[in-house]
Protein backbone atom coordinates (compact mmCIF):
# COMPACT_ATOMS: atom_id res chain seq x y z
CA UNK A 1 0.00 0.00 0.00
CA UNK A 2 1.59 3.25 -1.10
CA UNK A 3 -1.05 5.75 -0.03
CA UNK A 4 -3.37 5.84 2.93
CA UNK A 5 -5.67 8.41 1.40
CA UNK A 6 -4.70 8.78 -2.31
CA UNK A 7 -7.55 11.12 -3.20
CA UNK A 8 -6.26 13.73 -0.76
CA UNK A 9 -2.55 12.98 -0.93
CA UNK A 10 -2.40 13.30 -4.74
CA UNK A 11 -4.91 16.14 -5.00
CA UNK A 12 -3.85 18.62 -7.72
CA UNK A 13 -2.28 21.72 -6.24
CA UNK A 14 -4.93 24.19 -7.41
CA UNK A 15 -7.66 22.01 -6.00
CA UNK A 16 -5.76 21.72 -2.70
CA UNK A 17 -5.38 25.49 -2.50
CA UNK A 18 -9.07 26.00 -3.16
CA UNK A 19 -9.83 23.58 -0.36
CA UNK A 20 -7.42 25.41 1.95
CA UNK A 21 -9.04 28.74 1.18
CA UNK A 22 -12.48 27.33 1.89
CA UNK A 23 -11.31 25.83 5.17
CA UNK A 24 -9.52 29.03 6.20
CA UNK A 25 -12.54 31.18 5.47
CA UNK A 26 -14.79 28.87 7.51
CA UNK A 27 -12.27 28.81 10.35
CA UNK A 28 -11.93 32.57 10.52
CA UNK A 29 -15.70 33.15 10.55
CA UNK A 30 -16.14 30.46 13.17
CA UNK A 31 -13.48 31.92 15.46
CA UNK A 32 -14.59 35.51 14.95
CA UNK A 33 -18.05 34.44 16.03
CA UNK A 34 -17.30 31.93 18.78
CA UNK A 35 -13.85 32.64 20.23
CA UNK A 36 -13.58 35.74 22.44
CA UNK A 37 -9.78 35.42 22.22
CA UNK A 38 -9.57 35.39 18.40
CA UNK A 39 -12.37 37.93 18.08
CA UNK A 40 -10.41 40.34 20.28
CA UNK A 41 -7.15 39.64 18.42
CA UNK A 42 -8.71 40.24 15.02
CA UNK A 43 -10.31 43.47 16.19
CA UNK A 44 -6.98 44.69 17.60
CA UNK A 45 -5.32 44.00 14.24
CA UNK A 46 -8.16 45.69 12.37
CA UNK A 47 -9.02 42.62 10.35
CA UNK A 48 -12.50 41.22 9.70
CA UNK A 49 -13.28 37.78 8.25
CA UNK A 50 -14.61 39.54 5.13
CA UNK A 51 -11.07 40.79 4.46
CA UNK A 52 -9.93 37.24 3.75
CA UNK A 53 -10.48 37.08 -0.01
CA UNK A 54 -7.58 34.84 -1.05
CA UNK A 55 -5.37 32.29 0.64
CA UNK A 56 -2.54 34.86 0.73
CA UNK A 57 -4.77 37.13 2.83
CA UNK A 58 -3.89 34.86 5.73
CA UNK A 59 -0.99 37.30 6.24
CA UNK A 60 -3.48 39.89 7.46
CA UNK A 61 -4.28 37.73 10.47
CA UNK A 62 -2.46 38.23 13.77
CA UNK A 63 0.14 35.73 15.03
CA UNK A 64 -0.29 33.44 17.96
CA UNK A 65 2.54 32.52 20.34
CA UNK A 66 3.27 29.94 23.01
CA UNK A 67 2.91 32.68 25.61
CA UNK A 68 -0.76 33.10 24.58
CA UNK A 69 -1.34 29.53 25.76
CA UNK A 70 0.54 30.13 28.99
CA UNK A 71 -1.24 33.42 29.66
CA UNK A 72 -4.56 31.66 29.20
CA UNK A 73 -3.68 28.63 31.32
CA UNK A 74 -5.18 26.13 31.50
CA UNK A 75 -8.05 26.26 28.98
CA UNK A 76 -9.27 29.85 28.61
CA UNK A 77 -8.85 29.89 24.82
CA UNK A 78 -10.42 26.49 24.19
CA UNK A 79 -13.35 26.82 21.82
CA UNK A 80 -14.94 23.51 22.78
CA UNK A 81 -16.48 22.95 26.19
CA UNK A 82 -15.05 20.30 28.49
CA UNK A 83 -17.96 17.95 27.71
CA UNK A 84 -16.87 17.86 24.06
CA UNK A 85 -13.25 17.06 24.90
CA UNK A 86 -12.11 13.46 24.82
CA UNK A 87 -8.48 14.03 25.90
CA UNK A 88 -5.98 16.47 27.37
CA UNK A 89 -2.22 16.57 26.88
CA UNK A 90 0.13 18.81 28.83
CA UNK A 91 3.46 20.03 27.50
CA UNK A 92 6.50 19.55 29.69
CA UNK A 93 7.08 23.28 29.96
CA UNK A 94 10.81 23.10 29.21
CA UNK A 95 10.74 26.79 28.40
CA UNK A 96 8.37 27.94 31.15
CA UNK A 97 4.97 27.18 32.62
CA UNK A 98 3.28 24.07 31.16
CA UNK A 99 0.62 24.44 28.49
CA UNK A 100 -2.55 22.40 28.23
CA UNK A 101 -4.04 21.23 24.95
CA UNK A 102 -7.44 19.58 24.46
CA UNK A 103 -8.94 17.37 21.76
CA UNK A 104 -12.44 16.72 20.49
CA UNK A 105 -13.19 13.36 18.91
CA UNK A 106 -12.70 14.92 15.45
CA UNK A 107 -9.35 16.35 16.56
CA UNK A 108 -8.11 12.93 17.59
CA UNK A 109 -9.37 11.46 14.36
CA UNK A 110 -7.60 14.07 12.24
CA UNK A 111 -4.40 13.59 14.23
CA UNK A 112 -4.48 9.85 13.74
CA UNK A 113 -5.32 10.23 10.03
CA UNK A 114 -2.41 12.61 9.57
CA UNK A 115 -0.03 10.08 11.11
CA UNK A 116 -1.57 7.17 9.22
CA UNK A 117 -0.83 8.95 5.92
CA UNK A 118 2.72 9.71 7.06
CA UNK A 119 3.51 6.24 8.35
CA UNK A 120 2.22 4.59 5.17
CA UNK A 121 4.22 7.08 3.09
CA UNK A 122 7.46 5.80 4.62
CA UNK A 123 6.47 2.18 4.11
CA UNK A 124 5.00 1.21 7.46
CA UNK A 125 1.91 -0.97 7.66
CA UNK A 126 0.47 -4.39 8.41
CA UNK A 127 3.25 -6.83 9.29
CA UNK A 128 5.41 -4.19 10.94
CA UNK A 129 6.17 -4.09 14.65
CA UNK A 130 6.54 -0.48 15.77
CA UNK A 131 8.29 0.07 19.07
CA UNK A 132 7.02 3.36 20.44
CA UNK A 133 9.83 4.66 22.61
CA UNK A 134 8.39 8.12 23.00
CA UNK A 135 7.02 8.94 26.43
CA UNK A 136 3.44 7.89 27.07
CA UNK A 137 1.23 10.07 29.20
CA UNK A 138 0.97 13.83 29.21
CA UNK A 139 3.48 14.08 26.35
CA UNK A 140 1.84 13.68 22.93
CA UNK A 141 4.58 11.52 21.38
CA UNK A 142 3.72 8.10 22.79
CA UNK A 143 -0.06 8.08 22.43
CA UNK A 144 0.07 9.91 19.10
CA UNK A 145 2.31 7.36 17.40
CA UNK A 146 0.48 4.56 19.17
CA UNK A 147 -2.90 5.28 17.59
CA UNK A 148 -1.38 6.27 14.24
CA UNK A 149 0.44 2.95 13.95
CA UNK A 150 -2.59 0.94 15.10
CA UNK A 151 -4.68 2.70 12.46
CA UNK A 152 -2.42 1.45 9.63
CA UNK A 153 -2.41 -2.08 11.01
CA UNK A 154 1.10 -2.21 12.45
CA UNK A 155 1.66 -4.05 15.74
CA UNK A 156 2.51 -1.56 18.46
CA UNK A 157 5.06 -2.33 21.17
CA UNK A 158 4.43 0.48 23.67
CA UNK A 159 7.76 0.54 25.52
CA UNK A 160 7.73 4.28 26.26
CA UNK A 161 11.08 5.79 27.31
CA UNK A 162 13.70 4.39 29.66
CA UNK A 163 14.84 0.94 30.78
CA UNK A 164 16.93 0.76 27.66
CA UNK A 165 18.33 -2.74 28.18
CA UNK A 166 14.83 -4.18 28.41
CA UNK A 167 13.86 -2.23 25.28
CA UNK A 168 16.71 -3.90 23.41
CA UNK A 169 15.72 -7.37 24.65
CA UNK A 170 12.12 -6.80 23.56
CA UNK A 171 13.30 -5.42 20.23
CA UNK A 172 15.04 -8.75 19.61
CA UNK A 173 12.39 -11.05 21.06
CA UNK A 174 9.36 -9.44 19.37
CA UNK A 175 11.19 -8.63 16.11
CA UNK A 176 10.65 -4.89 16.11
CA UNK A 177 10.89 -3.61 12.52
CA UNK A 178 10.53 0.12 13.26
CA UNK A 179 11.10 2.38 16.22
CA UNK A 180 9.70 5.80 17.05
CA UNK A 181 11.86 7.88 19.40
CA UNK A 182 14.20 10.86 19.52
CA UNK A 183 17.35 10.54 17.40
CA UNK A 184 19.55 11.02 20.47
CA UNK A 185 17.73 8.24 22.32
CA UNK A 186 18.28 5.90 19.38
CA UNK A 187 22.01 6.66 19.45
CA UNK A 188 21.98 5.99 23.18
CA UNK A 189 20.18 2.72 22.52
CA UNK A 190 22.84 1.78 19.98
CA UNK A 191 25.55 2.37 22.57
CA UNK A 192 23.73 0.40 25.28
CA UNK A 193 23.12 -2.44 22.82
CA UNK A 194 26.82 -2.61 21.98
CA UNK A 195 27.67 -2.84 25.67
CA UNK A 196 25.24 -5.76 25.90
CA UNK A 197 27.00 -7.38 22.95
CA UNK A 198 24.04 -6.75 20.63
CA UNK A 199 24.47 -5.19 17.21
CA UNK A 200 21.27 -3.40 16.18
CA UNK A 201 22.39 -3.78 12.58
CA UNK A 202 23.08 -7.54 12.69
CA UNK A 203 21.14 -8.92 15.64
CA UNK A 204 17.73 -7.23 15.27
CA UNK A 205 15.07 -6.83 12.56
CA UNK A 206 15.00 -3.06 12.91
CA UNK A 207 14.75 -1.37 9.49
CA UNK A 208 13.18 2.01 10.14
CA UNK A 209 13.43 4.80 12.66
CA UNK A 210 10.66 7.41 12.89
CA UNK A 211 12.69 10.08 14.63
CA UNK A 212 11.85 13.53 15.92
CA UNK A 213 10.92 15.73 18.90
CA UNK A 214 14.33 17.42 18.81
CA UNK A 215 16.42 19.10 16.12
CA UNK A 216 18.84 16.85 14.23
CA UNK A 217 21.01 17.13 11.17
CA UNK A 218 21.61 15.31 7.87
CA UNK A 219 24.95 14.19 9.27
CA UNK A 220 23.30 12.70 12.36
CA UNK A 221 20.85 10.93 10.07
CA UNK A 222 23.73 9.52 8.02
CA UNK A 223 25.46 8.35 11.18
CA UNK A 224 22.31 6.60 12.44
CA UNK A 225 21.68 4.96 9.08
CA UNK A 226 25.26 3.79 8.56
CA UNK A 227 25.84 2.61 12.09
CA UNK A 228 22.51 0.94 12.81
CA UNK A 229 21.71 -0.20 9.28
CA UNK A 230 18.25 1.38 9.20
CA UNK A 231 16.41 4.14 7.31
CA UNK A 232 15.79 7.22 9.42
CA UNK A 233 12.64 9.25 8.74
CA UNK A 234 11.97 12.64 10.24
CA UNK A 235 8.69 13.15 12.09
CA UNK A 236 7.39 16.53 13.16
CA UNK A 237 4.75 18.09 15.33
CA UNK A 238 4.14 19.80 18.63
CA UNK A 239 1.35 19.47 21.14
CA UNK A 240 -0.16 22.77 19.95
CA UNK A 241 -0.70 21.26 16.48
CA UNK A 242 -2.02 17.91 17.86
CA UNK A 243 1.33 16.23 18.55
CA UNK A 244 3.73 14.49 16.14
CA UNK A 245 1.75 14.53 12.90
CA UNK A 246 3.92 14.87 9.79
CA UNK A 247 6.39 12.21 8.70
CA UNK A 248 8.85 11.90 5.82
CA UNK A 249 7.87 9.70 2.90
CA UNK A 250 10.15 7.04 1.39
CA UNK A 251 11.99 9.81 -0.49
CA UNK A 252 13.35 11.09 2.86
CA UNK A 253 13.40 14.62 1.59
CA UNK A 254 11.29 16.63 4.02
CA UNK A 255 8.01 15.78 5.73
CA UNK A 256 4.72 16.32 3.90
CA UNK A 257 2.45 18.81 5.59
CA UNK A 258 -1.09 17.76 4.75
CA UNK A 259 -2.62 20.85 3.23
CA UNK A 260 -6.18 19.92 4.19
CA UNK A 261 -5.11 19.96 7.86
CA UNK A 262 -2.49 22.69 8.03
CA UNK A 263 -1.32 25.74 6.12
CA UNK A 264 2.35 26.66 6.50
CA UNK A 265 4.33 29.84 6.05
CA UNK A 266 8.06 30.43 6.47
CA UNK A 267 8.89 33.89 7.80
CA UNK A 268 11.98 35.87 8.55
CA UNK A 269 12.08 35.52 12.36
CA UNK A 270 13.10 39.14 12.85
CA UNK A 271 11.16 41.09 10.20
CA UNK A 272 8.19 38.72 9.85
CA UNK A 273 8.58 38.93 6.07
CA UNK A 274 7.29 35.94 4.11
CA UNK A 275 10.02 33.71 2.60
CA UNK A 276 9.86 31.46 -0.46
CA UNK A 277 10.77 27.82 -1.06
CA UNK A 278 14.32 26.91 -0.05
CA UNK A 279 14.75 29.94 2.20
CA UNK A 280 15.46 29.32 5.86
CA UNK A 281 13.19 30.97 8.37
CA UNK A 282 10.66 30.47 11.11
CA UNK A 283 7.87 27.96 10.55
CA UNK A 284 4.38 29.37 11.13
CA UNK A 285 1.41 27.00 11.10
CA UNK A 286 -2.33 27.52 10.78
CA UNK A 287 -4.39 24.47 11.70
CA UNK A 288 -7.32 24.40 9.31
CA UNK A 289 -9.60 21.87 10.98
CA UNK A 290 -8.75 22.01 14.66
CA UNK A 291 -11.81 22.22 16.89
CA UNK A 292 -10.95 22.33 20.61
CA UNK A 293 -7.92 24.58 20.49
CA UNK A 294 -7.66 26.41 17.15
CA UNK A 295 -4.29 27.71 16.00
CA UNK A 296 -3.99 30.56 13.54
CA UNK A 297 -0.51 31.59 12.39
CA UNK A 298 1.10 29.87 15.34
CA UNK A 299 4.79 30.74 15.71
CA UNK A 300 6.25 27.48 16.97
CA UNK A 301 9.74 28.94 16.94
CA UNK A 302 11.34 26.24 14.75
CA UNK A 303 13.76 27.21 11.99
CA UNK A 304 13.48 25.38 8.66
CA UNK A 305 12.67 25.80 4.97
CA UNK A 306 10.06 24.28 2.65
CA UNK A 307 9.71 22.94 -0.90
CA UNK A 308 6.53 23.32 -2.87
CA UNK A 309 7.06 21.10 -5.94
CA UNK A 310 5.26 17.78 -6.35
CA UNK A 311 7.30 15.13 -4.53
CA UNK A 312 8.86 12.20 -6.39
CA UNK A 313 6.48 9.99 -4.37
CA UNK A 314 3.53 11.65 -6.14
CA UNK A 315 2.21 13.59 -3.15
CA UNK A 316 1.31 17.17 -3.94
CA UNK A 317 1.45 18.56 -0.40
CA UNK A 318 4.35 20.87 0.51
CA UNK A 319 7.42 19.38 2.19
CA UNK A 320 9.16 20.94 5.16
CA UNK A 321 12.84 20.17 5.70
CA UNK A 322 14.27 18.82 8.93
CA UNK A 323 14.21 21.47 11.67
CA UNK A 324 17.64 23.05 11.90
CA UNK A 325 17.19 25.01 15.12
CA UNK A 326 14.93 26.93 17.42
CA UNK A 327 14.45 30.65 17.34
CA UNK A 328 14.87 30.57 21.13
CA UNK A 329 17.82 28.08 21.10
CA UNK A 330 19.71 30.52 19.00
CA UNK A 331 22.75 31.73 20.86
CA UNK A 332 24.18 35.11 20.10
CA UNK A 333 27.95 34.86 20.54
CA UNK A 334 29.77 38.14 20.06
CA UNK A 335 26.91 39.33 17.87
CA UNK A 336 26.86 36.21 15.68
CA UNK A 337 23.85 33.89 15.56
CA UNK A 338 24.85 30.36 16.50
CA UNK A 339 22.56 27.33 16.42
CA UNK A 340 23.54 24.21 18.36
CA UNK A 341 22.57 22.20 15.28
CA UNK A 342 25.44 23.80 13.35
CA UNK A 343 27.84 22.50 15.97
CA UNK A 344 26.30 19.07 15.78
CA UNK A 345 26.70 19.11 12.01
CA UNK A 346 30.36 20.08 12.19
CA UNK A 347 31.16 17.45 14.82
CA UNK A 348 29.57 14.70 12.76
CA UNK A 349 32.24 15.20 10.12
CA UNK A 350 35.06 14.56 12.61
CA UNK A 351 35.36 10.83 13.38
CA UNK A 352 37.86 11.38 16.21
CA UNK A 353 35.15 12.79 18.47
CA UNK A 354 31.86 11.19 19.49
CA UNK A 355 28.39 12.45 18.57
CA UNK A 356 27.67 13.90 22.00
CA UNK A 357 28.55 17.45 22.92
CA UNK A 358 27.87 20.19 25.39
CA UNK A 359 28.09 23.92 24.88
CA UNK A 360 29.07 26.18 27.77
CA UNK A 361 28.69 29.90 27.18
CA UNK A 362 30.22 32.34 29.59
CA UNK A 363 31.38 35.90 29.62
CA UNK A 364 35.08 36.63 30.08
CA UNK A 365 35.37 40.34 30.72
CA UNK A 366 33.28 42.00 28.06
CA UNK A 367 33.50 39.14 25.60
CA UNK A 368 31.33 36.07 25.16
CA UNK A 369 33.28 32.88 25.50
CA UNK A 370 32.01 29.65 24.01
CA UNK A 371 33.37 26.29 25.07
CA UNK A 372 32.35 23.10 23.31
CA UNK A 373 33.03 19.89 25.19
CA UNK A 374 33.43 16.76 23.06
CA UNK A 375 34.31 13.17 23.84
CA UNK A 376 37.45 11.60 22.41
CA UNK A 377 36.40 8.50 20.45
CA UNK A 378 37.94 5.31 21.81
CA UNK A 379 39.45 4.28 18.49
CA UNK A 380 41.30 7.55 18.10
CA UNK A 381 42.86 7.82 21.55
CA UNK A 382 46.59 7.88 21.32
CA UNK A 383 49.11 8.02 24.10
CA UNK A 384 50.63 11.07 22.43
CA UNK A 385 49.64 14.47 23.79
CA UNK A 386 50.46 15.99 20.41
CA UNK A 387 47.89 13.76 18.68
CA UNK A 388 45.23 14.81 21.18
CA UNK A 389 46.14 18.46 20.77
CA UNK A 390 45.85 18.01 17.01
CA UNK A 391 42.34 16.56 17.39
CA UNK A 392 41.35 19.51 19.53
CA UNK A 393 42.81 21.97 17.10
CA UNK A 394 41.02 20.33 14.21
CA UNK A 395 37.68 20.53 16.04
CA UNK A 396 38.28 24.17 16.91
CA UNK A 397 39.18 24.91 13.32
CA UNK A 398 36.09 23.17 11.90
CA UNK A 399 33.78 24.89 14.39
CA UNK A 400 35.29 28.25 13.66
CA UNK A 401 34.76 27.75 9.95
CA UNK A 402 31.17 26.62 10.42
CA UNK A 403 30.11 29.24 12.95
CA UNK A 404 32.30 32.18 11.98
CA UNK A 405 33.14 32.69 15.62
CA UNK A 406 36.12 31.44 17.65
CA UNK A 407 35.37 28.49 19.89
CA UNK A 408 37.35 26.75 22.62
CA UNK A 409 37.20 22.99 22.64
CA UNK A 410 37.66 20.75 25.63
CA UNK A 411 38.31 17.05 25.18
CA UNK A 412 36.52 14.92 27.74
CA UNK A 413 36.40 11.22 28.54
CA UNK A 414 34.06 9.02 26.47
CA UNK A 415 30.69 8.52 28.14
CA UNK A 416 31.15 11.49 30.46
CA UNK A 417 28.75 13.94 28.78
CA UNK A 418 25.08 13.67 29.72
CA UNK A 419 22.88 11.42 27.55
CA UNK A 420 19.28 12.41 26.99
CA UNK A 421 16.29 10.12 26.83
CA UNK A 422 13.87 12.94 25.98
CA UNK A 423 14.72 16.33 24.58
CA UNK A 424 18.45 16.99 24.55
CA UNK A 425 19.61 19.95 26.62
CA UNK A 426 23.07 20.69 25.39
CA UNK A 427 23.57 24.36 26.16
CA UNK A 428 24.68 25.78 29.48
CA UNK A 429 24.54 29.56 29.34
CA UNK A 430 26.31 31.11 32.34
CA UNK A 431 26.27 34.65 31.05
CA UNK A 432 24.89 37.14 33.52
CA UNK A 433 23.49 39.82 31.26
CA UNK B 1 68.26 -10.27 17.42
CA UNK B 2 65.06 -10.91 19.29
CA UNK B 3 63.86 -7.51 20.49
CA UNK B 4 60.35 -8.47 21.62
CA UNK B 5 61.33 -9.41 25.14
CA UNK B 6 62.56 -5.88 25.80
CA UNK B 7 59.38 -4.17 24.59
CA UNK B 8 57.13 -3.37 27.55
CA UNK B 9 53.38 -2.73 27.33
CA UNK B 10 52.67 0.54 29.08
CA UNK B 11 49.03 1.50 29.64
CA UNK B 12 48.02 5.05 28.76
CA UNK B 13 44.77 6.47 30.09
CA UNK B 14 43.02 9.60 28.86
CA UNK B 15 41.93 11.69 31.81
CA UNK B 16 40.13 14.96 32.24
CA UNK B 17 42.01 17.45 34.32
CA UNK B 18 39.80 17.55 37.39
CA UNK B 19 39.97 16.32 40.98
CA UNK B 20 39.30 12.65 41.54
CA UNK B 21 40.28 11.21 38.16
CA UNK B 22 43.61 9.75 39.34
CA UNK B 23 41.90 8.39 42.44
CA UNK B 24 39.31 6.67 40.23
CA UNK B 25 42.05 5.04 38.14
CA UNK B 26 44.08 3.97 41.19
CA UNK B 27 40.98 2.58 42.92
CA UNK B 28 40.15 0.45 39.88
CA UNK B 29 43.66 -0.99 39.82
CA UNK B 30 43.53 -1.64 43.56
CA UNK B 31 40.30 -3.58 43.16
CA UNK B 32 42.02 -5.93 40.72
CA UNK B 33 45.13 -6.20 42.91
CA UNK B 34 47.26 -4.69 40.16
CA UNK B 35 50.62 -3.31 41.18
CA UNK B 36 51.86 -0.06 39.67
CA UNK B 37 55.63 -0.18 39.10
CA UNK B 38 56.13 3.24 37.61
CA UNK B 39 53.90 6.00 36.40
CA UNK B 40 53.71 9.59 35.23
CA UNK B 41 51.12 12.13 34.23
CA UNK B 42 51.48 14.27 31.13
CA UNK B 43 49.25 17.27 31.16
CA UNK B 44 47.88 19.49 28.44
CA UNK B 45 45.28 22.23 28.65
CA UNK B 46 42.21 20.68 30.27
CA UNK B 47 43.19 17.03 29.96
CA UNK B 48 46.06 14.69 30.64
CA UNK B 49 47.40 11.25 29.89
CA UNK B 50 48.22 8.94 32.77
CA UNK B 51 50.95 6.48 31.82
CA UNK B 52 51.76 3.49 33.96
CA UNK B 53 53.76 0.31 34.00
CA UNK B 54 51.76 -2.32 35.80
CA UNK B 55 52.27 -5.98 36.54
CA UNK B 56 49.04 -7.07 34.77
CA UNK B 57 48.57 -4.71 31.80
CA UNK B 58 45.86 -6.75 30.05
CA UNK B 59 43.74 -6.97 33.18
CA UNK B 60 44.26 -3.24 33.83
CA UNK B 61 43.18 -2.45 30.28
CA UNK B 62 40.02 -4.54 30.59
CA UNK B 63 39.10 -3.18 34.01
CA UNK B 64 39.58 0.48 33.05
CA UNK B 65 37.88 0.11 29.67
CA UNK B 66 34.93 -1.55 31.40
CA UNK B 67 34.63 1.51 33.62
CA UNK B 68 34.44 3.71 30.55
CA UNK B 69 38.02 4.97 30.49
CA UNK B 70 39.78 5.58 27.21
CA UNK B 71 42.84 3.29 27.44
CA UNK B 72 45.60 2.41 24.98
CA UNK B 73 48.69 0.22 25.06
CA UNK B 74 51.98 1.88 24.21
CA UNK B 75 55.33 0.17 23.64
CA UNK B 76 58.15 1.47 25.81
CA UNK B 77 61.60 0.24 26.77
CA UNK B 78 63.48 0.41 30.09
CA UNK B 79 67.21 1.19 30.28
CA UNK B 80 69.23 0.51 33.37
CA UNK B 81 71.14 3.51 34.73
CA UNK B 82 74.15 3.68 37.00
CA UNK B 83 72.86 4.97 40.30
CA UNK B 84 75.36 7.72 40.94
CA UNK B 85 75.98 11.22 39.59
CA UNK B 86 76.34 11.07 35.80
CA UNK B 87 74.16 7.99 35.39
CA UNK B 88 71.50 9.76 33.32
CA UNK B 89 74.14 11.65 31.35
CA UNK B 90 75.79 8.40 30.21
CA UNK B 91 72.54 7.09 28.83
CA UNK B 92 71.36 10.38 27.35
CA UNK B 93 74.72 10.95 25.63
CA UNK B 94 74.60 7.46 24.19
CA UNK B 95 71.10 8.00 22.81
CA UNK B 96 72.18 11.32 21.33
CA UNK B 97 75.19 9.73 19.66
CA UNK B 98 73.06 7.16 17.88
CA UNK B 99 70.39 9.75 17.03
CA UNK B 100 67.55 8.16 18.99
CA UNK B 101 64.86 10.73 19.60
CA UNK B 102 62.98 10.46 22.89
CA UNK B 103 59.27 11.17 22.64
CA UNK B 104 58.91 11.14 26.39
CA UNK B 105 60.55 9.54 29.34
CA UNK B 106 60.29 9.03 33.08
CA UNK B 107 62.46 7.33 35.63
CA UNK B 108 62.40 5.49 38.93
CA UNK B 109 64.84 3.90 41.32
CA UNK B 110 63.96 0.39 42.39
CA UNK B 111 65.59 -2.84 43.35
CA UNK B 112 67.17 -3.00 39.88
CA UNK B 113 68.78 0.39 40.54
CA UNK B 114 67.98 3.44 38.42
CA UNK B 115 65.66 2.76 35.48
CA UNK B 116 64.85 5.09 32.62
CA UNK B 117 61.58 4.37 30.81
CA UNK B 118 61.66 5.56 27.21
CA UNK B 119 59.07 6.03 24.54
CA UNK B 120 60.80 6.18 21.13
CA UNK B 121 59.64 6.15 17.50
CA UNK B 122 60.99 2.72 16.66
CA UNK B 123 61.33 0.48 19.71
CA UNK B 124 62.90 -2.44 17.81
CA UNK B 125 65.63 -0.33 16.34
CA UNK B 126 66.29 1.38 19.69
CA UNK B 127 66.64 -2.00 21.40
CA UNK B 128 69.19 -3.10 18.79
CA UNK B 129 71.24 0.08 19.04
CA UNK B 130 71.18 0.33 22.83
CA UNK B 131 72.20 -3.29 23.41
CA UNK B 132 74.94 -3.07 20.76
CA UNK B 133 76.43 -0.17 22.70
CA UNK B 134 76.64 -2.32 25.80
CA UNK B 135 73.88 -0.73 27.86
CA UNK B 136 71.45 -2.96 29.76
CA UNK B 137 67.78 -3.10 28.95
CA UNK B 138 65.30 -4.62 31.38
CA UNK B 139 63.20 -7.41 29.95
CA UNK B 140 59.44 -6.96 30.01
CA UNK B 141 59.07 -10.02 32.28
CA UNK B 142 60.82 -8.05 35.05
CA UNK B 143 57.63 -5.97 35.15
CA UNK B 144 54.97 -8.23 33.79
Amino acid sequence: MMFWDPRVEEMPKEELQKLQYKLLKTLVYRLYSFSPFYHERMKESGVHPDDIQTLADIRKLPFMYKRDLRDNYPDKIFVAGQEDLVRYHVSSGTTGKPTVVGYTRNDLDNWTTSLARGLVSCGLGRGDVLQVSYGYGLFTGGLGLHYGAERVGATVLPTSVGNTERQIELMQDLHTTAIACTPSYLLHMGEVAEKMGVSIRDDTDLRRGILGAEPWSDAMKARIEDWLGIKAYDIYGTSELYGPMFCECAEQNGFHVWGDLAYIEILDPVTGESLGPGEKGELVVTMLQKEALPMIRYRIGDITSYEDGVCACGRTHPRVMRISGRVDDMLIIRGINVFPSQIEYALMTIPQVGQHFQIVVDRKGALDDMLVRVEVARESFSDKITDLMAIRKNVEHKLRNTLNVAVNVELVEPGSLPRFEGKAKRVIDRRQL
Amino acid sequence: METDRYVIKQISIFSENRPGRLAAIAKALTEENINILAFSIAEADGFGVVRALVDKPKLAYEKLTGLGFNVAFTDVIAVKMRESPGGLYEIAKMLANVQINIEYSYAYTGKEGGVLILRVDDADQAVRLITSLGATLLESRVFQ
